[in-house]
């Protein structure tokens, strides 16, 4: 009985510790804090630094290969094929 | 424990010292973020392709403003001059000059941390219009470190045709639906993580009413002869892609990206891209990028058919033959403060050319016409792509 109750207990502990653990998780706390987001301010960093310029090339190779998309831009139609 | 309590006071000293930047920091431009609205901006561009026998050139402008502190707005206006003497038309046609306009109208929206996008494009030529709706809602998240972005398009397209210069009275239908999710995440101090999904449908007139295949035609002297193209009424692609960018410890960015992709007619693509940003000086930023790209061709796709209406799809454009094909690229970006007028923040000076070498491995050279049909040297393709365009922020 003893050995009984003391694995329930052990059970119930884990459960609570894992609780804990998973409660905690939905709770993301920034790992990166503010202040050390320099670097990923620098215009160098943006993902698409010259919009005018990303959108055409994409245009570009839209028209002369049988891939598109996925490119995080929104592109019209054209018969430029 | 001493290090531990060193280490803010050190890194506050820094950001003391860096004054400029912490504001920079705090106001918090770019890394994807959905609650800020774009920058205002305008640029104003030259662009031209020649390759191929092919020259595709002409002017774009782009405008970006705000309205308020939750409203952007933007205007793109782009033309194309085309010329073409392509091996498709010197084989199948004859040479032509064609006009082409497009015109884009956005808005954002932003409320709290969401960020509403919308917009039409309208695309004009002489044989081909097309409208195209789109809309976009982005959400930053995690203390801004994810933003999360849903989006949907539209496109509804009117195929025609001109023979010599003249209208023809053809006309057909295409419809484009368009699904995409991405999400951009920080993952370190230096490192972002870029992931994108799309999904397109397309239906209607889907080939070109130019465009013709050849077959083995032995009552020829030249061993072929041409029946028009005939594709499937639909199609629908899945593409995937991932991308990190790393700021390199001098000041400097290295980008790498790979997307895949595949559809209903059988292609398979593989896309690999890098590249290399880093400011020099004070007002010079130069950039470096290789691009390889290989696909498979469409199940429908052949060279040379056997014998006329040999099966019920058909097609013989390059664009779904096989093919792998290498782009390198360079650029430089020069930074100006003009003293008139005074509400311009900043200028940029941007030229870029690209390269492209496009190797056909099953597309074949019918100029060749000593040879016999079907054993044609395979066709290669070199391109050059230039543009020059002018940035104004205000």
């Amino acid at each position: 009985m003893r050995a009984a109750s003391k694995r329930r207990a052990a059970l119930w502990a884990l459960s609570v510790v894992l609780s804990g653990v998973g409660l905690s998780g939905c709770q993301v706390q920034p790992w990166v804090k503010p202040y050390e987001r320099e670097h990923l301010a620098d215009p160098i960093m943006s993902f698409d630094r010259n919009p005018i310029a990303s959108g055409y090339l994409d245009h570009v190779f839209e028209v002369r290969e049988g891939a598109r998309g996925a490119t995080g831009s929104v592109g019209g139609g054209c018969g430029c094929n | 424990m001493i290090r531990g309590r060193a280490l803010p006071l050190r890194l506050l000293r820094q950001l003391q010292r860096r004054g400029r930047w912490l504001a920079l920091v705090f106001a918090l431009v770019a890394v994807g973020r959905a609650d800020v609205l774009p920058e205002d901006r305008s640029d104003i561009m030259y662009h031209r392709y020649d390759g191929g026998g092919l020259i595709v050139q002409g002017p774009s402008v782009l405008i970006r403003k705000k309205i308020g502190d939750s409203v952007s707005v933007s205007y793109q206006y782009y033309e194309d001059f085309i010329s073409s003497a392509s091996i498709d038309v010197v084989t199948q046609a004859s040479k032509y000059k064609e006009h082409r306009v497009q015109q884009n109208f956005g808005a954002d929206y932003l409320h709290n941390n969401t960020l509403y996008s919308f917009g039409y494009i309208s695309s004009i030529e002489p044989d081909y219009n097309s409208k195209t709706a789109f809309f976009n809602v982005s959400q930053s998240m995690f203390g801004d470190l994810t933003t999360l972005n849903f989006g949907y398009s539209q496109g509804w397209d009117v195929v025609g045709k001109v023979d010599k210069g003249i209208v023809q009275p053809f006309r057909a239908d295409a419809n484009r639906r368009n699904y995409n999710v991405g999400l951009s995440q920080v993952l370190t101090r230096n490192l972002l993580l870029g992931l994108n999904f799309e999904t397109d449908e397309s239906d209607g007139y889907l080939h070109s009413p130019y465009r013709s295949v050849r077959y083995v035609d032995p009552t020829v002297l030249r061993g072929y002869s041409y029946e028009p193209e005939r594709y499937p009424d639909t199609r629908a692609s899945n593409a995937a892609s991932a991308q990190l960018k790393y700021y390199l410890p001098y000041h400097a960015a290295l980008d790498g990206s790979y997307r895949f992709y595949s559809d209903t007619w059988g292609i398979v693509a593989n896309t690999v891209r890098m590249d290399y940003t880093e400011p020099l000086f004070t007002s010079w930023t130069l950039d470096a990028n290789a691009r390889y790209y290989w696909q498979t061709h469409a199940n429908f796709y052949s060279d040379l058919f056997p014998y006329f209406n040999s099966q019920n799809f058909l097609a013989r454009d390059r664009e779904l033959a096989q093919f792998h094909s290498i782009t390198l690229g360079v650029g430089a970006d020069w930074e100006f403060h003009p003293a008139w007028p005074h509400w311009i923040e900043k200028g940029t000076m941007n030229l870029d050319v690209q390269r492209m070498f496009i190797d056909y491995q099953d597309f074949r050279d019918v100029l060749y016409t000593q040879d016999p049909a079907g054993t044609e040297p395979l066709y290669t393709l070199d391109a050059t792509v230039v543009q020059f365009f002018i940035s104004f922020w205000y």
